[in-house]
């Protein structure tokens, strides 16, 4: 789409209400002060025993109460530990949002829909173990199906099986919330939710729904999530520093830190904002997505997509990436990185980033909060997007922690250690946040201070 | 002014076989693949029945520098990759996955090339997870998560997860045909297919692309996949019957329940101008697109306001009403209370017309291929439209009078439009309105 085309109130997408889950917290102010404080979120796994995992650590979060914050808990009852998250984020935004009890809401329920990037509820590991292995027959070094279905129903549960189901918290938001409008669900691994967000932020636009619930939610704090990872190598095994064992952008860095969590936001059209009378938090400026078409363990090494992906972000908010704003300032204030602290993500997307920005790159704050609540893979790009908005409200960027040793591959400037004030220098108003996934999936979001 | 887009190439593997001219002709000869099921000793579950794609090796179907690959492809990714190369070909469009040099230039640039394709939950293979599981047992012979962590989870492929990605039907086709612009993996349930083609289509009309791979692809014939859908009371419990098409019996309230099939459905939509630009014969114009949500609780009108709400802005969308509409392809999954729903979201939306629609059951032929379905339903459609053709219809239940028009196969019916509808179990519902060329 063309830079502005047509930027009336019906196409400008704002944000007005924001919740989330992370390891450091629930409420977004006391979260963000400890964010910008440094703390660490990891700790040792205690949702299962993973004792012996050569990654035993990740950053949990709460374990959220239904009951303490929606009315009718009784219909989420057999909700996963996800779809909670989702639900106790989704009811913080809807609160900022300022719209009251959900169930006497004065909104016109057929133009409100949801785009989510949650991830599918975890597996209910014991009983499915115990089946695979009633199953095993050593003999003929297979499952037998006959002896795995006598298993699986006797010990399965019917709720605990369709509640996994990656629609599940559509289901229970809709439920909550009454969302008949448009409803998705997408798994596009760690780009999901802000993928999520994009393109909700384009149904608004298109005029398909009015407002939107957008994020996501996910937890792979599990046996065989973190199975799956140790695997691919893709996770730091410093089990014995956990608390600095996600480093981003270090030359010692070995890997992300598992996180899980839910970030939500609920998006309008300026025109239904207004309305209503609802006080926009910021505006979404701009949305690219791209595919790598590389391979589908690793991202091309130049960033070729994560280019892609910021150059039409960009492009549509109307931002030249290589010419400082009217004030001097950098073209964007902040980046949020995907930053997973991987070797290969950090050498390239700060390939990717200088490539965009060019001689404006090593001005642009550029930090990862993955350093200090992990990964919340599915949910990552929601919470990451909302540290933007809390940037552009408070003009402090948050820091990338645990960054000491210096990696000539990754040259610009990450915010090392300490959350930087920057309202001396003309304060945050326009962000930038990364979220790429395995199979060459790249989403970039640009969020802006709303102004009339 | 909305750039109109057009569905220009159909690739299939259902049931019938790969092609979705196989499957057209398995409709028109109104044969049933509903069977028992083969693929393993099912003998355990009480529903027995499944329409199988057999003789289906995905090694066939990639391109022979990519056959390395399918050892890290579900099932569900195998499925899609090829219905991919199929609908490639049928469209005689140039990508990296048909041309044999890569100095041959291809019909669309990389970055002018989106990819959606929906996809569900995929199951670990039972017997790779269990023979790994089994080198982690305590004493008594159970789960030993000490032993697991310990080493014996290396027996498990290092790439393992990602062989049951969702994201990876989407990410082997957009790497097969170097696909490099917006790529998306819908998961929700039955209504993934529809939703990816909803928003291939708006991706196109933004001027995002120019071209999308778009559709949906499932199997859900596995041990897992069977005892889910079952305790969701989705599957009949088919006891001694074989015949598939007496137990799949769509709007007959007193049916069973549904019956599982598998299959990807994925089609190629182009901008019309620059379909027509590289002269490019469309099958049908993607017209009009809608979506909704209910609640899977409740009164019958409150679950079936999702299906209203997408069916309602579909034709809004396309600037159809229901007198527009000439025949209805829908779900039709055979469990009573999705049928029910849908059959109420029908009379809501189409009012007296419905009783005069021919409706185009697959289901009855090739049973529910989950996120596979709604691309496979709006192949049908979209041959429908080409052929003006109605298919025979399978139906052996006491069917509503309203629901029962056009049993018999329709050779020369008039065929306008076409509607898709798709409700999903979980709540999402998704509609999509085909039109023909000449309209």
């Amino acid at each position: 789409m063309s830079a502005n085309a047509n930027n009336t109130d019906a196409r400008r997408v704002v944000i007005t209400g924001m919740g989330w889950v992370t390891p450091l917290g629930v409420d977004i102010d006391e979260t963000w002060a400890r964010l910008i404080k440094g703390e660490s979120g990891v700790g040792p796994v205690t949702r299962f025993n993973a004792a012996s995992f050569s990654t035993n650590f990740a950053a949990q979060s709460p374990d959220v109460r239904i009951e303490d914050e929606l009315p009718r808990p009784e219909a989420h009852a057999h909700a996963g530990l996800n779809t909670r998250f989702a639900l106790v984020a989704a009811m913080r935004a809807w609160k900022q949002a300022g719209l009251g009890d959900p169930d006497r809401a004065e909104i016109n329920r057929n133009r409100f829909g949801m785009y989510l990037g949650s991830g599918e509820g975890a597996l209910d590991h014991d009983n499915f173990f115990a089946t695979s292995l009633a199953s095993w027959n050593s003999e003929t070094g297979a499952s037998d199906p006959v002896a795995w279905a006598r298993a699986a129903y006797k010990h399965m549960d019917a709720r605990r099986e369709i509640e996994q189901e990656p629609n599940m918290c559509l289901a229970h938001i809709c439920e909550a919330f009454g969302a008949a409008g448009p409803a998705y669900n997408c798994m596009t691994a760690c780009a999901a939710s802000t993928q999520a967000i994009g393109e909700a932020t384009e149904v608004l636009r298109r005029g398909d729904a009015d407002m939107m619930f957008a994020g996501g939610a996910h937890s792979m704090i599990h046996p065989l999530g973190m199975t799956g990872f140790i695997r691919l190598t893709a996770m730091s095994s410093r089990s014995d520093e956990p608390h600095t064992a996600a480093r981003p952008f270090d030359a010692t860095r070995d890997g992300f830190v598992m996180g899980e969590g839910a970030g939500m936001l609920l998006l309008e059209t300026l025109e239904h904002a207004r309305a209503r009378g609802a006080t926009p938090l910021a505006e979404i400026a701009g949305y690219g997505s791209s595919a790598d078409a590389f391979r589908i363990t690793d991202i091309q090494p130049e960033g070729v997509g994560a280019q892609a992906a910021m150059r039409e972000a960009l492009h549509e908010a109307g931002i030249d990436p290589e010419r400082p704003d009217a004030q001097g300032r950098p073209p964007v204030q902040y980046i949020s990185a995907h930053g997973t602290g991987t070797k290969e993500n950090d050498s390239i997307e700060t390939k990717a980033v200088k490539a965009v920005f060019a001689q404006q790159a090593p001005r642009i704050p550029f930090s990862s909060v993955k350093s200090m609540i992990g990964h919340l893979i599915q949910a990552a790009g929601a919470v990451e997007l909302i540290t933007c908005v809390q940037a552009i409200r408070t003009g402090v960027a948050p820091p990338t922690m645990n960054l000491h040793h210096p990696d000539s591959a990754c040259d610009l400037d990450y915010v090392p250690n300490a959350a930087r004030d920057m309202r001396a220098a003309g304060g945050v108003d326009v962000c930038l946040s990364n979220s790429f996934g395995f199979g060459g999936q790249n989403d970039t979001i640009i969020v802006k201070r709303f102004a009339d | 002014m909305q750039r109109s887009v057009v569905i220009t190439g159909l690739g299939a593997v259902t049931p019938f076989g790969v092609g979705a001219h196989a499957l057209w002709e398995g409709l028109l000869r109104a044969e049933s693949r509903l069977a028992p099921i083969e693929r393993f000793d099912a003998s355990g579950f009480p529903c027995r029945l499944a329409a199988e794609t057999r003789d289906f090796h995905a090694k066939d179907h990639v391109p022979k520098s990519y056959r390395k690959a399918v050892k890290v492809m579900a099932r569900d990714i195998e499925l899609a990759v090829g219905a991919a190369l199929d609908a490639t070909r049928d469209a005689a469009v140039r990508t990296r996955g048909v041309l044999d040099s890569p100095d041959e230039p291809t019909t669309y640039p990389a970055a002018r090339m989106g990819c959606h394709i929906g996809a569900g939950l995929i199951a670990a293979e039972a017997d790779e997870l269990a023979r790994a599981l089994a080198t982690a047992r305590d004493e008594r012979g159970a789960f030993d998560p000490a032993a697991w962590g310990d080493g014996a989870m290396n027996n498990l492929q290092p790439l393992w997860l990602l062989k049951y990605l969702p994201n990876m039907l989407a990410c082997h086709v957009t790497i097969i045909h170097d696909t490099r612009g917006p790529s998306n993996t819908i998961t929700c349930a039955e209504a993934s297919g529809a939703l990816s083609i909803g928003e291939s289509m708006r991706v196109i009309q933004r001027n995002d692309a120019d071209l999308c791979f778009t559709g949906g692809a499932e199997s859900k014939i596995n041990v897992m996949g069977l005892l889910r859908m079952d305790l969701a009371g989705r599957l009949a419990h088919t006891g001694d019957e074989t015949d598939g098409a007496n137990v799949l019996r769509p709007y007959d309230p007193d049916a069973p329940g549904g019956l599982l099939g598998e299959g990807a459905g994925i089609l190629i939509i182009e901008a019309e101008e620059t379909a027509n630009t590289r002269g490019a014969t469309p099958y049908a114009r993607l017209a009009g697109f809608g979506a909704g949500a209910a609640p899977i609780t409740g009164d019958l009108p409150r679950r079936a306001q999702g299906l209203v709400n997408a069916i309602e802005r579909a034709l809004d969308d396309a600037g159809a009403t229901p007198d527009d509409v000439d025949a209805v392809v829908p779900l039709a999954c055979g469990a009573p209370g999705v049928d029910e729903l849908e059959a109420h979201a029908l009379r809501a939306t189409l009012g007296t017309r419905l009783k005069d629609l021919p409706l185009i059951t697959i289901t009855p032929n090739i049973g529910n291929a989950m996120a596979g379905v709604g691309a496979l339903q709006a192949c049908a459609a979209a041959l429908a439209l080409k052929h003006q053709t109605v298919p025979a219809r399978i139906h052996r239940g006491a069917t509503p009078a309203d629901l029962r028009a056009g049993p018999e196969a329709q050779r020369d019916a008039r065929l306008r439009s076409v509607l898709v509808c798709t409700p999903a179990l979980g709540g999402q519902n998704a509609a999509l309105l085909l039109r023909a060329m000449d309209q």
